[in-house]
């Protein structure tokens, strides 16, 4: 194992997120501020409880989940899109580096990017909205669980993207479309018996329901069966970088 | 002793059916300065690029120090030193960071000495907590130098490292490639400036179409494939070319003023005597004469365009 490899490639990705600071955290942190004011001071005390719930405090686990998915994808599909674009992975490549080795230093970087951006998030929503986590063990896995699931997803599309425009579709046109629809705002049982089927189909409501759980104890859906998903969504995403490590897609012709 | 670099029946075929390379077979020896010519889109890159791991190959065998290339990759890429052709860097990153990045890459604990030692060995010393994007050209090459050398490797690969640099610079490397050897360090370069390897290489490839169509000494080279010319500046101008001189392998510039006479430079000078004697005999008065040796590149230029 070539450890010093690996905290290289790690060391690298966490410089260059203390100097992009401004765009990795503190645009996060405020966009998700802006939600804690309008949909859970403003908005939400003229908001019913859900499930005996307080509205503000009811989103925060879809809030923290959004941000959790688009600053994983963003943070890893750049580490490595960013190389291929100026031609620096070369150097990559011709090191002693196992693929298993490069995807730890730079999936490994996002996602400690993307949990010490989820617990700034959670401290900042207590400026807001008064919550308690009921098991935080469970909410600290599936912090993890997702950042390293999504910043293996990130990894993936920066492998696949040739374009910076591309690099944005999947972030902008479909996760985040999920996680509005996934039950961040609402819990999918106040939907239509059609749309709660329907709603099902996407994976998000598995991961907001599951956080949630380890907030509330409430959920929409079994937690067993989110942490079944979390990691259906894991290896998934693992086989994918197994297999473009494989073939060598878009890295080695 | 086993060569630093084996090449066996190494084939390349890229996706789009394009056969890069075709049965290439190549030692490089310990220790020496091997130069690979060729003109551009002859294989050059693609042949580095798959020892050095960046690119697949389709079928063959490597070794580099002795380590398989695919079955013990990670030996045999430590092994390895890299300068592509390309200007790639990062951009906000200083020079010192990018340097030690390198290193702890290719599996070397951190050793500020010798990161130091060879900032100062490429005069990047004083520009080691600059950010490599307000680097010029050139000292940006030198970084990429530097990177290479950061984990001490026994073979470096310099992908046409004098590509776009200036005259000064040119020198510098050529100062350093040989310090290097000196040190030890095998080094493979490519160039299609002949000069370069002209001045620095002890062995030469030349490489076309894919295939390897020459490998020897250049010493060697030089001699069994250069010819000497010598030009005759006649007092009076020759309307042909007299007829006792028919024999020998003698041309007439088109004005008159000028004979030409083509020898190989391993034939010695007794065809120049025997030449002059004739003229004196003949009565050709001349007032000036010089001798030329072919240079690499006209040998080289001789090679890739049969």
């Amino acid at each position: 194992m070539n450890l010093h490899g690996v905290s290289a490639i790690y060391r690298f990705e966490m410089a260059r997120m203390r100097r992009t600071l401004m765009q990795s955290v503190a645009s996060p942190v405020i966009s998700t501020c802006l939600y804690f004011v309008v949909f859970g001071s403003a908005i939400g005390s003229r908001m019913g409880d859900i499930d005996n719930i307080s509205y503000g405090a009811y989103i925060i686990p879809g809030l923290v989940m959004l941000s959790l998915l688009m600053q994983s994808i963003s943070n890893a599909s750049f580490g490595i899109y960013m190389p291929k674009f100026s031609g620096t992975i070369y150097e990559v490549l011709s090191a002693p580096v196992s693929y298993v080795e490069v995807v730890l230093g730079y999936v490994g970087a996002a996602a400690t990017k993307s949990v010490i951006l989820g617990i700034i998030i959670l401290l900042t929503a207590k400026l807001f909205v008064n919550y308690d986590v009921l098991h935080p063990f469970w909410m600290f896995g599936f912090l993890v669980l997702t950042a390293i699931t999504f910043s293996l997803f990130g990894f993936i599309i920066g492998i696949w993207a040739d374009g910076f425009e591309k690099l944005q579709i999947v972030p902008l046109m479909i996760v985040t479309p999920l996680v509005f629809l996934g039950g961040t705002f609402y819990s999918i049982n106040m939907l239509p018996e059609i749309w709660q089927t329907i709603s099902l189909f996407n994976p998000v409501v598995y991961l907001i329901s599951g956080f949630r759980w380890a907030f509330y104890g409430v959920s929409d859906v079994h937690v067993g069966i989110s942490v079944a998903m979390t990691f259906f969504f894991l290896t998934a995403c693992m086989v994918g970088v197994w297999w473009i490590f494989k073939t060598g897609y878009r890295l080695r012709s | 002793m086993q060569p630093d670099i084996s090449v066996k029946h190494l084939n390349k075929t890229y996706g789009d059916g394009f056969r890069a390379l075709k049965d290439i077979n190549l030692d490089i020896e310990h220790g020496e300065i091997f130069a690979l010519l060729g003109p551009n889109g002859a294989g050059k890159t693609t042949l580095i690029s798959i020892i050095c791991g960046i690119v697949n190959l389709t079928s063959g065998q490597v070794t580099a120090g002795g380590f398989d290339i695919v079955k013990d990759y990670r030996q045999a890429r430590k092994t390895i030193g890299l300068v592509p052709q390309e200007l790639n860097t990062d951009s906000f990153e200083t020079v010192w960071d990018t340097v030690s990045f390198s290193r702890g890459l290719f599996g070397k604990p951190a050793n500020p000495a010798h990161i130091e030692q060879v900032l100062r060995d490429l005069s990047l010393w004083d520009k080691r907590d600059n950010r490599i994007m307000s680097l010029s050209g050139g000292m940006k090459r030198r970084v990429m130098i530097a990177k290479a050398l950061s984990h001490e490797p026994q073979i470096l690969f310099l992908d046409e490292p004098t590509a776009g640099v200036d005259v000064e610079l040119r020198r510098d490397m050529w100062n350093m490639v040989r310090k290097l050897r000196e040190s030890g360090v095998t080094i493979i370069l490519t160039t299609h400036y002949i000069e370069e390897a002209e001045e620095m290489a002890d062995r030469i490839g030349v490489i076309r179409q894919g295939e390897i169509i020459l490998v020897e000494e250049k010493t060697s080279l030089m001699s069994k494939l250069g010819k000497k010319e010598l030009r005759l500046q006649l007092q009076a101008p020759l309307e042909k070319i007299p007829g006792e001189l028919t024999l020998e392998p003698v041309e007439l510039s088109s004005d008159g003023y000028e004979l030409i006479y083509s020898f190989d430079s391993q034939e010695e000078q007794a065809g120049v005597a025997r030449l002059l004697r004739m003229l004196g005999d003949i009565g050709i008065e001349y007032r000036d004469l010089r001798t030329r040796e072919s240079s690499l590149e006209d040998i080289f230029v001789g090679l890739v365009h049969e």
